[in-house]
């Protein structure tokens, strides 16, 4: 058991592919309920993290307990969890129906109880009509569906999905966001979902795990991931960040002071408890965390004047790179166009740079 | 400009090709059917006259049944101990991780390769040292070891062709290996265990050099047919009777391919509207 009131408890778990590392002492807790993503770049090992839980891998050392209980030794068929594969593994040989079925003949319900059942999950992923027809009749998203009713008929205490929506176009994929997040909370299952893309953990789920190389760097709400990202592996993966070298020049009351290379004395609250002044340190913020004006701005504390290097309008917002001394990259700066723009900004132009106390996100190396 | 594609345009040059080598092929088996409705009992031109005496006169000999029995019963014993093997053998080798996978699958296929009669006279030796009488058993396990690699070969591609992870979803939906099995693999594969049941089939009904070395005193029909050659007088039934054979035997290999092409085709289109 652990101590915890962690569902699913994975305990420093590696496992090896011959001699390739695919998993590296991972630790995860994941919570009854919950909407938890595994994100990452593929070879991340997300996917091989899944099919343990699943028990087609089995670690090579760790444990994984789901509800209290050691997986080690329990069978994929013996799990209390059902997947939803990347391909859907749709059975093509067997109609909508007897697909969905499928996983129920165990339970030896009487045919009618069986169709009424099957016919609540038809009605569920909205496909009332479509009992009858064969596998290949389907189109991508209704085949992502029917995979969806087949695991959740059997009531699973978990259910795994590897990158549901990967095969399906972004219009599509986008609605089925919105409905698998409906559904989660209609069954109130736990779900665990495996994908690339940094939007879509960001919207569906409660907490993500980033990982990369095998290990889990942070394990977070999508807000503190996105607002307070720990490393720069993690800053990097999730949206658009500009880094900065700098040199922590003191820490009192919670607020750091760093010296940041290009830009000056920036003092932050948003720093690990690792942080020791005299410490090299690398800073970043956010694009659209920093304000661009033509003037300097009188009432904001926090800026530097700058020299406009390159201007991309995209309608709803624009993308501005503005060079600063003493850096080589210039500064990405993002801005919602709220009033009508009248041409691009000219370039090569001085410029001014503010920010809100606070912007910056003092990053752990490594 | 032609509206044909590069690669879809006719050549002139293929077809020729591609007609020759039917009537190289196919030619002289078809002298079989043509000399067996002949009315002489010389295998010459001119042709003499239409006969279907031969026909009429191989339904009387018992012998010819006798053999052509022993024949289907090795054949059918032979397709499907073949292919059940085929069977697990194919699963194994596509699905689990086996060291010296790419030799062992050569070691599998090496009897389409080895002479038959090198292959016969080993098993002949073997039987003697071991004692065992050679009858249609013996016959039937060196067909067996003929049979396999056509088996394996025709079932590969089967269980290659679908998702491993359609096995995975069962397992994962609460089946066991065993059920599985039963309730995915098989019909999945079941259109290339059909094609492998006629194909090996085909193959023990027409081998000779094997039913040669290990039968005892019941003939398979190619034996038989060996046996009658000597006499002329017989030679035109045998003819009617290979043409029979012919027919039946192209009927069997045709429909083999015919249901396990189609089966491909269609998981081909599914692969496409993925």
């Amino acid at each position: 058991m652990t101590q915890n009131d962690a569902y699913i408890s994975i305990r420093n778990v590696n496992k090896f592919f011959g001699s390739f590392q695919a998993i590296d002492d991972v630790s995860i807790d994941i919570h009854q309920g919950e909407f938890f993503s595994l994100l990452g770049s593929s070879g991340c090992g997300k996917t091989t993290l899944l099919r343990m839980l699943a028990g087609f891998e089995s670690p090579t050392s760790g444990e994984i307990y789901i509800d209290g209980q050691p997986m080690s030794d329990v069978p994929p068929h013996q799990r209390p969890v059902n997947m939803v594969f990347q391909s859907y593994a749709i059975f093509p040989h067997l109609n909508v129906r007897d697909n969905i079925a499928y996983g129920l003949r165990k339970q030896k319900l009487p045919k009618n109880k069986r169709n009424e059942l099957v016919d609540e999950m038809l009605e569920l992923i909205k496909l009332p009509d479509y009992g009858d027809r064969k596998a290949n009749q389907l189109s991508g998203g209704q085949r992502q569906r029917i995979a969806l009713a087949r695991a959740l008929i059997l009531r699973p205490k978990v259910l795994l999905l590897d990158e549901p929506l990967g095969a399906l176009d972004k219009q599509l994929r986008e609605q089925m966001q919105l409905e698998l997040r409906a559904l989660q909370k209609t069954v109130g299952i736990t779900f665990v979902f495996v994908t690339h893309d940094q939007e879509e953990a960001l919207t569906l789920s409660d907490r993500i795990a980033v990982m990369a190389e095998g290990r889990d760097l942070q394990v977070d709400t999508p807000t503190r991931l996105y607002e307070n990202p720990l490393t720069r592996e993690v800053a990097s993966f999730i949206g658009t960040m500009n880094f900065f070298d700098g040199k922590v020049t003191g820490i009192s009351d919670g607020t750091a002071d760093v010296d940041v290379k290009g830009i000056g004395e920036v003092s932050t609250t948003n720093f690990g408890p690792r942080l020791r002044p005299g410490e090299d340190v690398c800073i970043a913020i956010r694009p659209e965390k920093l304000n661009l004006t033509e003037s300097e701005p009188q009432q904001m504390g926090n800026k530097v004047q700058g020299l406009m290097d390159k201007a991309a309008y995209l309608g709803e917002r624009s993308h501005y790179y503005v060079g600063l001394d003493g850096i080589s990259h210039p500064v990405a700066i993002s801005a919602q166009n709220r009033q009508r723009a009248e041409g691009t900004p000219e370039e090569k132009r001085t410029v001014w740079i503010s920010w809100e106390d606070n912007a910056f996100v003092v990053l752990e190396k490594g | 400009m032609s509206s044909k594609s590069y690669i879809r345009r006719p050549n002139r040059t293929l077809q020729i090709y591609a007609a020759i080598f039917l009537i190289v092929l196919y030619v002289p088996v078809l002298f079989l059917p043509l000399f067996s409705f002949n009315d002489s009992i010389y295998v010459k031109f001119p042709l003499s006259g239409f006969t279907t005496q031969w026909y009429v006169e191989l339904f009387h000999r018992e012998p010819v049944w006798a053999a052509l029995m022993n024949s289907v019963k090795v054949g059918v014993t032979t397709s499907l101990i073949a292919t059940g093997f085929g069977v697990f053998a194919a699963k194994a080798i596509t699905r689990y991780r086996i060291p010296g996978r790419g030799p062992l699958v050569g070691f599998i296929m090496l009897p389409l390769v080895v002479p038959g009669i090198i292959f016969g006279v080993a098993l002949l030796v073997l039987l003697s040292q071991l004692g065992i009488p050679l009858s249609l058993y013996t016959v039937t396990i060196g067909h067996v070891i003929v049979c396999l690699p056509f088996s394996i070969a025709t079932l590969i591609p089967r269980f290659e062709g679908f998702d491993r992870s359609i096995e995975e979803a069962s397992a994962d939906l609460g089946e066991n290996a065993w059920w599985t099995f039963w309730r995915v693999t098989f019909p999945m594969v079941f259109p290339g265990i059909l094609a492998s049941l006629l194909l090996t089939f085909t193959v023990s009904f027409d081998e000779f050099i094997m039913a040669f070395f290990l039968s005892g005193t019941d003939p398979t029909l190619p034996m038989y047919i060996w046996g009658q050659l000597r006499f002329p007088k017989e030679f035109p039934s045998i003819l009617a009777m290979a043409s029979i054979i012919l027919v039946v035997s192209f009927i069997l290999v045709f429909i083999g391919q015919w249901i396990n092409r189609d089966a491909q085709a269609k998981t081909l289109a599914n692969e496409d509207k993925k």
